[in-house]
């Protein structure tokens, strides 16, 4: 009742003039020299944080696709590297390998030769030892019975046969 | 919250009046010559406009006041200024007298030749009172602090917020956030500037009647109803003349109403278009003026019981009640705001 009675529930003419013309140009200043720049700083901010972290992201994203192309490079070129040592590695056991195998060749062929050689050379003192002997008995002889024992057709049969029988492989 | 406040207001009025009564008759009994202290006249003194700003009475029972300008146009004398100082304790001037009784306590009204108050042609009072001195000491502040901010945006540019900055950034930042942008979509910007304005300026002015002293601090300026009112006819005019034509087909050919409701629906359109800001204009001026009240009652009980034993209840009761209206004046100026951005955004939206 005391509200209802009281001039509060009544507005007052001049109260009413002067907070309108106070509340309106209170709100044109504002509006004009501090709203629009705050607003728009503000808006600016907000608009290259925006900007900066829109580009850092792309950066990041760049930066991503660069390693990954890197990784890519990296693992051809790693591969190459397996191939081409692979390859150096097959060539050159292949060398290798044909190498011993001339090389034993030519070894075995040597040998072959120098066994041949070896043979011949024995069959060769051999029947120079057979001569040898022959003579060397003959003379080994008629120095034992003297001249008496003259080198015949038959001794030198004899001779011969005896010698026959003397295996020199034994020896 | 408005309800409950006004509920509990009225409750201890009553409990206080019955209380002041016993006491005051008391005080007749014993035959002591004390003047009485009525607790109503005190409380509507202080959150009621008046010509002066009162400080404070001597024990011999001079006011000490500052007498503000009277500015008083009547048809025969014309436009008169002077100082209210001119019209204390019930003087004339100039044929002008201040009311001290009855039904225009503290207006002033025209005195004829005859020396008889006019009471049925008031001359137009465009006087600077206590509540437009408040409002004016606000809107300076304002303008002090938001120039001085919008200049130092111009010297940081776009770096981080600096200084001053940092208190107030954050709160813009919330109306364009949390209110603006919400309610009302893409098209924020165009209201922004009246949203930040009517925020800012109800809450310089709650903060401002808080404080108690000196002038031109506690002023009751969102606790009158002239004030709410400017404030909710600007939300009201600005939301009527950015109305799309959806939002006229709503008030004038409800879509889904049968057209022969229509003569019922449309006045009730029309009542709702005035009652959303009706209802921002009592909402703020009800909030204010009841935190004033219960502050004052709170601090009259002590003079009601004059004890200063009560003094520390009392006081305990008002801190708390302060605290309470800090919220309050925040959530005020909040509240007016956030429904001005709802009802824009309603004549503003797109058909939905």
């Amino acid at each position: 009742m005391i509200l209802l009675s009281s001039s509060l529930t009544t507005p007052a003419v001049g109260t009413l003039f002067w907070s309108a013309l106070i509340f309106g140009l209170f709100f044109l200043i504002l509006t004009k020299f501090a709203w629009k720049p705050i607003l728009s700083a503000v808006k600016a901010r907000d608009e290259m944080i925006k900007g900066s972290l829109e580009s850092a992201a792309k950066a990041r994203e760049e930066m991503l696709k660069l390693k990954s192309d890197n990784e890519i490079i990296l693992r051809k070129a790693r591969e190459e590297r397996e191939n081409i040592l692979k390859e150096a590695r097959e060539v050159r056991d292949k060398l290798i390998s044909e190498a011993k195998g001339k090389a034993t060749e030519e070894a075995e062929k040597l040998i072959e030769k120098a066994r041949i050689g070896i043979e011949n050379e024995k069959l060769k003192a051999l029947s120079e030892i057979h001569e040898q002997v022959a003579t060397l008995s003959v003379d080994i002889a008629s120095k034992l019975l003297g001249e008496k024992l003259k080198p015949s057709g038959e001794q030198s049969k004899l001779i011969d046969n005896y010698l026959k029988e003397i295996d020199f492989k034994k020896n | 919250m408005k309800t409950k406040k006004l509920f509990g207001f009225f409750l201890f009025l009553l409990l206080a009046g019955s209380y002041f009564t016993a006491y005051s008759q008391e005080v007749e009994e014993k035959g002591v010559v004390k003047e009485k202290f009525k607790a109503s006249t005190y409380i509507l003194e202080h959150i009621a406009d008046s010509h002066e700003w009162h400080i404070f009475t001597r024990k011999n029972g001079d006011i000490v006041a500052i007498y503000l300008p009277v500015i008083v146009y009547s048809k025969e004398k014309g436009l008169k200024i002077f100082s209210s100082g001119r019209l204390a304790h019930g003087q004339q001037y100039k044929g002008f007298k201040l009311e001290e009784e009855g039904n225009l306590k503290g207006k002033i009204v025209v005195v004829n030749e005859a020396g008889l108050a006019d009471e049925v042609n008031l001359p137009l009072d465009l006087s600077l009172t206590k509540t437009i001195i408040g409002l004016l000491s606000a809107a300076i502040i304002g303008l002090i602090l938001f120039l001085s901010l919008a200049r130092s945006y111009k010297k940081t540019g776009i770096s981080h917020p600096k200084g001053i900055q940092r208190f107030l950034e954050p709160v813009i930042l919330f109306i364009r956030d949390d209110i603006a942008i919400p309610n009302i979509g893409h098209k924020y910007e165009k209201y922004m500037p009246y949203l930040l304005t009517a925020f800012f300026f109800i809450l310089i002015n709650n903060l401002m009647g808080l404080i108690p002293f000196p002038p031109p601090f506690g002023a009751n300026v969102t606790g009158n109803i002239a004030i709410t009112f400017i404030l909710a006819c600007c939300t009201f005019l600005i939301t009527q003349f950015s109305g799309n034509k959806s939002y006229w087909r709503h008030v004038f050919a409800t879509p889904g109403v049968p057209f022969w409701l229509l003569p019922i629906m449309i006045p009730v359109e029309i009542i709702g278009l005035f009652s959303k800001p009706f209802a921002l204009m009592i909402r703020l001026f009800a909030n204010m003026l009841a935190g004033h009240i219960v502050i004052l009652s709170l601090i009259c009980l002590i003079f009601i019981f004059d004890t200063l034993a009560l003094a520390p209840v009392s006081i305990f009761f008002v801190i708390f009640m302060d605290f309470m209206e800090l919220l309050v004046a925040f959530l005020q100026a909040y509240i007016f705001t956030l429904l001005s951005a709802l009802f824009i955004s309603l004549a503003v939206q797109e058909q939905h």
